[in-house]
């Protein structure tokens, strides 16, 4: 392997790869808090119980979670298009990442949440405090450690996504192995590749689970 | 930790003392499942009664006889199906969750799990309600001081719940529950996860709580000894209905229903069973009676101008205890002799208190 052309290229696909993590976790890590709480505080028995709120988000969230990711990227063409302008490159890519993060963060975190118990929530009730209280100052801090861990999970999976961003475009380090790897023969590049997301994974994990554990006090 | 106070029944609230709760005809009917599997389940039904500001009142019955049911509709946790229901002159019935607030801050609760914040230290749980009641840092930190001294735990500010015992958790309960200065302490259970030196640890809180702060406790317990140490008056509930109420000492003298007489049965067995009497009228060598033993029935005296007349007796079952300064009991006497002294003996007995004659 060239290291003095492809040292450069490898570093910017490390960059791309980080860049589009990154940015997905941010947008679909808030967006799909949201969907994740008012999947959880709609339940029956819960805060804001709401049959009718629940059935649609949940509907909404077992149709898209299992469409393909690769597929999902040609779906969405059109709709990416009339969103960010284009069908190609980083932000296109980043758009349709964070769709279809949105859905898993949902489902991670409403699963997360129903480890609180239900008794501590009972108590602040009992104080008098309001429903968006509770869900910020006990709910979600009484969750925290879980929560920690199953953001972790997903950014594992979401930088999976996005080895498969090259498709459109956005380069990374899955376009990095395939294009310059797999299709010149060129195995050491492709292993280049794969030992690099290995230790951005392992690194991610480790922090993760470092924090986890502190707030678990474990 | 544990505190006897000693104060006169007379500066319990009276008959005359202001209603704090009141229950006008409260049901609370459940529903489950939809369709065919539709079930009505009336947890309470037709409860009327009054608790007193200042008093300790007891609830009891048997699991499932609506206990729970009836004192989270006092702060709303279990909105009433029908009827009234009163806090410190507020309607409790008929709001919503966001209107029960303001009324629930003026009712602390606390609960057989604890349930203690574990995100949160032991200070951070008692300070919690405080933040919540907008109340400045300083105040904060006086007041989370102050609780803390309140229940013994000064040391484990810093803890985590899962660093407490069970006791202890149920002190920073206590001490989390009276932070915002509530009018009214529920307790569901406090008690029943723990042992027996902690339970009165844990009652002898809630006593001061009482005393020193004039708070109103409505306690649910199926454990008979803790309302008999604690409780001022005593409501019996069966099948969601509360079928006596009263003084505690009356309830436990004289109580009127097989379910209230079951209860004091566990604590005081001071009269024979069937069972129990077979055995006793095997062995008898003459007149087996069983004499209710209350304040100012001076059974002694009888007993021993008995004995100048040579009425053989023996004292074969019984039990007499004191309850808020009363005592209370039976005694099963077994009494031998001149036919014509045992029946005047009999006689004299009745004229004091009630006598039971239960075998020939
Ligand atoms: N949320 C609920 N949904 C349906 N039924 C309920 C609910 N809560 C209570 N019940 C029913 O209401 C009745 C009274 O229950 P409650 O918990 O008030 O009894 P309890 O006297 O407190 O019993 P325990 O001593 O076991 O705590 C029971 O039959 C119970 O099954
Ligand atoms: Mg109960």
């Amino acid at each position: 392997m060239n290291w003095s052309t492809m040292g450069p290229q490898l570093l910017t696909a490390i960059g791309e790869t980080l860049y589009m993590v990154s940015v997905t976790m941010i947008i679909a890590g808030l967006v799909g808090l949201f969907f994740g709480v008012a999947l959880y505080v709609t339940r029956p028995g819960n805060l804001y119980a709401s049959r009718v709120v629940n059935t649609a988000i949940n509907l909404v969230v077992n149709f898209v979670r299992p469409i393909p990711f690769i597929i999902l990227l040609a779906a969405l063409g059109p709709l990416t298009d009339s969103v960010i302008g284009t069908r190609l490159g980083q932000n296109a890519a980043i758009f349709t990442m964070s769709i279809a993060a949105v859905f898993a963060v949902a489902r991670i975190v409403e699963q997360n949440l129903m480890s609180v118990d239900p008794g501590v929530v009972e108590a602040a009730r009992s104080m008098g405090v309001s429903r968006p209280k509770i869900i910020t100052t006990v709910i979600l801090p009484e969750a925290l450690g879980p929560l920690v861990l199953g953001y972790t999970f997903l950014v594992i999976g979401v930088t999976d996504m996005s080895a498969m961003a090259g498709a459109i475009g956005a380069g990374g380090l899955g376009d990095f192995a395939l294009r310059l790897g797999y299709q010149r023969f060129n195995d050491e590049v492709t292993w280049a590749a794969v030992a690099v997301i290995i230790v951005l994974v392992q690194l991610v994990q480790f922090v993760g689970n470092s924090m986890a554990r502190k707030i678990m006090r474990r | 930790m544990t505190s006897t106070v000693t104060d006169s029944p007379l500066s319990r609230p009276g008959e005359d003392a202001e209603v704090i709760v009141r229950f006008e005809n409260a049901t609370k009917t459940f529903v489950t499942g939809k369709g065919k599997g539709r079930r009505e389940v009336t947890a309470v039904e037709d409860v009327s009664l009054n608790i007193r500001r200042g008093e300790i009142y007891g609830v009891i019955g048997y699991s499932g006889a609506g206990k729970s049911t009836l004192v989270r509709m006092i702060n709303g946790l279990e909105p009433a199906t029908s009827g009234k229901i009163q806090v410190d002159g507020h309607q409790v019935d008929g709001r919503t969750e966001d209107q029960l607030a303001p009324v629930r801050r003026d009712i602390g609760m606390i609960f057989q799990q604890f349930n203690l914040f574990t995100s949160r230290t032991v200070a951070g749980n008692v300070e919690y309600p405080l933040i919540r009641a907008g109340w400045d840092k300083a105040k904060r930190k006086a007041r989370v001081e102050e609780l803390l001294q309140f229940v013994g735990l000064t040391e484990r500010a810093g803890n985590y719940p899962e660093q407490l015992s069970g006791g202890q958790k149920q002190r920073v309960g206590i001490a989390r529950a009276l932070a915002a200065q509530p009018k009214i302490l529920l307790a569901d259970e406090s008690t029943s996860a723990l042992d027996p030196d902690t339970t009165q640890e844990v009652l002898g809180l809630l006593r001061r709580a009482n005393r020193e702060f004039g708070i109103t406790v409505v306690l649910i317990t199926h454990e008979m000894d803790v309302v008999r140490s604690i409780a001022d008056r005593v409501a019996v509930m069966d099948s969601g209905r509360v079928i006596e109420e009263g003084p505690t000492a009356r309830i436990f003298s004289a109580p009127q229903t097989e379910t209230a007489r079951r209860f004091v049965g566990t604590v005081s067995h001071d009269a024979p069973n069937a069972e129990e009497l077979a055995h006793l009228s095997q062995h008898s060598r003459g007149c087996l009676v069983v004499v209710d033993v209350r304040d100012g029935v001076d059974v002694g005296s009888v007993l021993s101008s008995a004995a100048a007349r040579g009425v053989n007796f023996r004292i074969v079952f019984g039990g007499v205890s004191v309850l808020q300064k009363q005592s209370f009991g039976s005694l099963t006497l077994d009494l031998a002799g001149e036919p014509q002294a045992v029946e005047e003996t009999i006689a004299a007995l009745g004229e004091l208190t009630t006598v039971k004659e239960v075998s020939a």
